[in-house]
């Protein structure tokens, strides 16, 4: 029955909003599924499982052959997607009464069958399930399985099953192969944690706490060093004897997206650092790295006009040295000291900027206006290098944001918890309108920011004030004035306004100010970077 | 019988069959509010169809005469023979059968085939011509059975303990249908209702149909505060989920009961995090079914997809032919429809009965 629990397992995600009922949904399905069916979907969810055996074409051509076609276009008319149509329109051949395939005999089966003998396999895979498993069937088979859920989650969701840290899972997961037998196996206490060996594996990354007001006074500026916090992607390069590897905040692997940073891994070592495009020793904004996330391949040209570099920050392994341990000041005098030795192409070291006193500090930061700085980081010297996000020892300092008084304009429902409140909001600035007179024209929106009290009066502010209402939507009286902060403005030649905002969010309700008295786009337009995002 | 603006008409008998406004004879198929309009001259029903009129319309709107007829019971209007037979679709829905000069035509208003505890099950009545819905006439429309559906529920009640699972549901039938399926599947303690959806239940408890423990929702012991009824079942009218009304419930899951729960990008789009495909309908193998138990040369559909029907039945050398009657099918806009009463200031008191009744119940068609 494992392929119906997969499915029932991805019908569920795909509609539950919420994070803790996500993990709650995953914690389950790993305790009551059997080996090697619950690795096999594991692999699914995390996206390391990409099967394409069978083209859209083919399930469409399987269903058409039992469908009216006049009803089959009624139907996909209807239903809007082709693998949910041939789901739902399937007819189960009568007498049919083998059981439903097992996820890995699925995924074994596909590898081993003929592309001529595919349709025959697949069409009796569809007759053994119901619509909810014939629609993960068809995604499955046809490499359009979207599960909705990001594999840190699934990831998460198996350490809190087990009762490890997410970093224990983190920490062995590169170096694993499908089915996960031996992750299961120590998981549950049946083996020993599986051992990476030299593999160039992705080791959990140290994270910074947000700097309050109030721990300002706790900082001792002799106890603690400082550096730019830079507007880019963090990123791990991990060199190894099995491998070169990039990877993501979020453990994903993005090395095909920056091949001349592979390249430049001349060296085996693991270092922490930002992932920025540096022209001329220049760092530019982020919209500009932006052109380069999330491709798989990248063309010369693209290499050529957003050249990436990495500015490093920490040492974690140096060769086969595990360095983690070891206080910040050391770790950073191995990194220079390494650096010096190796000298690596495309890459730096992150600056440390010396202060005196708390004060000092905060006039360097406020002093920081370059598009390409988001503020400070603030590290304790003595602290090792531990995974996630442990109080006191790093922290990050923003600088403060930028922000506009906007007038609310449309608001929309929020999901899940907040399913009864208009939580999502879409605001404007003035701008002449040609014919002498103002028009609001909307900059961004934002669902954040605002305490549940203000989030109550919101609600309820919207609901009096309605003008006009498309679905979840709401259109409002042009009269209520928000202060919006956010950490960047950018051109964007997809907003009608031709600004982006980077982080909106909600800072202060201003109900004692006149809508006629909000902002003009001309003041956010001087707010802007400088940089053209298509 | 002939198409008009008001509604299909039955020339010979002078009446009209669900009519859309008001006219001096109707006869009624069932109660929901796109079959039953207030203000009508003379009312031919169920005696339980009449009850749910005069309880929805208030006394003197559901018809100025009523007249019962039980089922299988039949009475002759100006020479037209007319006799309600079961449909199954909710507490007192009937087909209507009429026959004059030798010819039947059987109209079976809305309808399903499969089991249901709150009303009697749907009898096939052979005709000459037969008069159908076709809400779910797609082949993509195959409810599953309803104690899976119900199964799905109470598995994530389990999974989910310190949250309350809110059902959306009409208020008539579909509610009392889903509280008789979790009776059955062995749910004993209370179930919680809107207060938008006791009137009707307190009304199928006097026909006879036991619910069990109903009660109402609780009112927050403070404005504003919420944490109520975790771990139970909490059923209210579709669209309350949207309301603050909900904000008492612990961090509730959303689910709605519905045939159009099916399609994922309709559940989607209603923000549903549990959808469970329970109709009242007939779906598409039993619409196709009932086509030939009747034995109909001829059928006509009254609303819904029959392009799909009338397609299907030719193909099966059956005519079809489409009425696109006027008023019928707005099960879409039911569901899209904010209830009006969550949207007013004072809304936290929107628990009262009769208020909530008035405005959550009465517009509501079903699925």
């Amino acid at each position: 029955m494992s392929l119906p629990a997969f499915a029932a397992l991805l019908e569920r995600l795909a509609f539950t909003p919420g994070r803790n009922a996500k993990l709650a949904l995953l914690r389950q399905w790993f305790a009551t599924q059997p080996d090697p069916d619950r690795g096999v979907g594991l692999a699914a969810l995390t996206g390391e499982l990409s099967l394409s055996a069978a083209k859209p074409a083919l399930v469409r051509e399987l269903a058409a052959s039992r469908t009216d076609p006049v009803l089959f276009d009624l139907s996909y008319d209807y239903v809007g997607d082709l693998a949910e149509t041939v789901a739902l329109i399937w007819v189960p051949r009568a007498g049919v009464n083998a059981p439903p395939p097992s996820l890995a005999e699925v995924v074994e089966a596909l590898e081993a069958t003929p592309k001529s003998e595919l349709p025959a396999l697949i069409a009796g895979w569809l007759d053994t399930l119901d619509a909810n498993g014939r629609l993960a069937l068809i995604k499955l088979v046809t490499g359009g399985l979207r599960v909705g859920i990001s594999a840190r989650l699934a990831k998460t969701a198996l350490a809190e099953w087990a009762g490890v840290e997410v970093a224990a899972v983190e920490e062995v997961w590169h170096g694993l192969t499908l089915p996960y037998l031996d992750l299961f196996a120590w998981l549950e206490k049946r083996g020993p944690q599986p051992d990476a060996r030299d593999l160039p594996v992705f080791r959990p990354l140290m994270l910074a706490h947000p700097l309050e007001e109030a721990d300002l006074a706790a900082l001792d500026p002799a106890q603690h060093r400082a550096e730019w916090k830079w507007d880019g992607i963090r990123v791990q390069l991990s060199a190894t004897g099995g491998g070169r590897r990039l990877w993501s905040r979020g453990a994903e692997d993005i090395s095909s997206g920056f091949p001349e940073i592979i390249a430049a891994m001349e060296f085996r070592a693991v270092l922490d650092g930002e992932l920025l495009v540096v022209r001329e020793g220049e760092v530019a904004p982020f919209a500009d790295l932006q052109q380069r996330l999330n491709r798989k391949i990248v063309s010369a040209k693209m290499q050529a006009a957003h050249p990436v570099g990495v500015r490093l920050y920490d040492i974690l392994f140096d060769g086969d040295e595990d360095l983690r341990a070891a206080p910040f000041d050391e770790r950073r005098a191995r990194l220079e000291a390494w650096f010096a030795r190796t000298k690596p192409a495309r890459m730096d070291l992150s600056a440390q900027i010396a202060f005196g006193s708390v004060d000092q500090l905060s006039s360097i930061r406020d002093g920081a206006r370059a598009a390409a700085i988001e503020g400070l980081m603030i590290k304790r010297a003595d602290s090792p290098y531990v995974a996630g996000r442990v109080k006191g020892m790093w922290w990050k300092w923003k600088r403060a944001p930028l922000g506009v008084d906007a007038v609310l304009m449309y608001a929309q429902r929020g999901h899940g918890k907040r399913s009864s409140y208009y939580s999502d909001y879409t605001f404007g600035l003035w701008r002449p309108d040609g014919a002498g007179g103002q028009e609001l024209v909307p900059i961004g929106k934002a669902y954040s920011g605002y305490t549940d009290q203000e989030l109550l009066w919101l609600d309820r502010w919207i609901r009096n004030n309605t003008t006009a209402r498309f679905g979840p939507v709401r259109e409002v009286e042009k009269g209520l004035v928000l202060e919006v902060i956010f950490d960047a403005a950018q051109r964007s030649g997809r907003h009608k306004s031709g600004v982006a905002l980077r982080f909106p969010r909600i800072a202060r309700i201003r109900a004692d100010k006149p809508a006629a008295e909000a902002d003009r786009l001309a003041t956010l337009e001087a707010m802007i970077d400088g940089v053209e995002i298509p | 019988m002939r198409v008009t603006p008001q509604g299909l008409w039955c020339e010979a008998g002078d009446f009209f069959i669900d009519p859309v406004r008001a006219v001096p004879h109707a006869v009624i198929t069932h109660g929901h509010s796109d079959h039953a309009r207030p203000d009508h001259g003379a009312v031919l029903g169920t005696p339980e169809t009449l009850a749910i009129m005069t309880q929805r319309m208030g006394e003197g709107r559901a018809g100025r005469s009523q007249q019962a007829l039980g089922y299988g019971e039949g009475v002759v209007r100006n020479g037209v023979a007319i006799r309600l037979v079961p449909a199954g679709h909710v507490l007192g829905s009937a087909q209507v059968v009429l026959d004059w000069q030798g010819s039947r035509i059987v109209i079976s208003g809305d309808y399903k085939r499969r089991l249901d505890p709150t009303c009697t099950l749907f009898e096939p009545v052979e005709c000459d011509v037969f008069v159908t819905e076709a809400t779910f006439a797609l082949p993509v429309f195959r409810h599953p059975p309803a104690d899976v559906e119900v199964g799905r529920l109470l598995d994530s009640v389990r999974l989910f303990p310190d949250r309350a699972h809110l059902v959306g549901v009409y208020a008539l039938g579909k509610c009392q249908r889903l509280i008789a399926l979790l009776r059955q599947a062995g749910w004993d303690r209370p179930i919680w209702l809107h207060g938008g959806l006791l009137a009707m239940c307190e009304l199928y408890a006097r026909h006879g149909i036991d619910l069990g423990d109903l009660r109402p929702v609780p009112m927050p012991a403070k404005r504003g505060a919420g944490g109520l009824l975790a771990g139970e079942i909490v059923l209210a009218p579709t669209g309350a989920e949207a309301t603050p009304w909900v904000r008492r419930l612990a961090e509730p899951v959303i689910c709605a009961a519905s045939g159009w729960m099916r399609v994922r990008q309709r559940a989607k789009s209603k923000g549903v995090e549990l959808p469970l495909i329970v109709s009242d309908h007939a779906d598409w193998e039993e619409l196709l079914q009932t086509v030939e138990e009747v034995r109909a040369p001829e059928v006509w559909v009254t609303h819904g997809r029959d392009d799909a029907l009338v397609h299907a039945m030719g193909l099966r050398g059956v005519k079809g032919r489409a009425l696109h009657l006027l008023g019928r099918g707005e099960e879409d806009e039911a569901l899209e429809a904010p209830a009006p009463s969550g949207e007013a200031p004072g809304a936290e008191e929107m628990a009262a009965p009769a208020g909530a009744e008035r405005e959550m119940g009465a517009g509501g068609a079903d699925a």
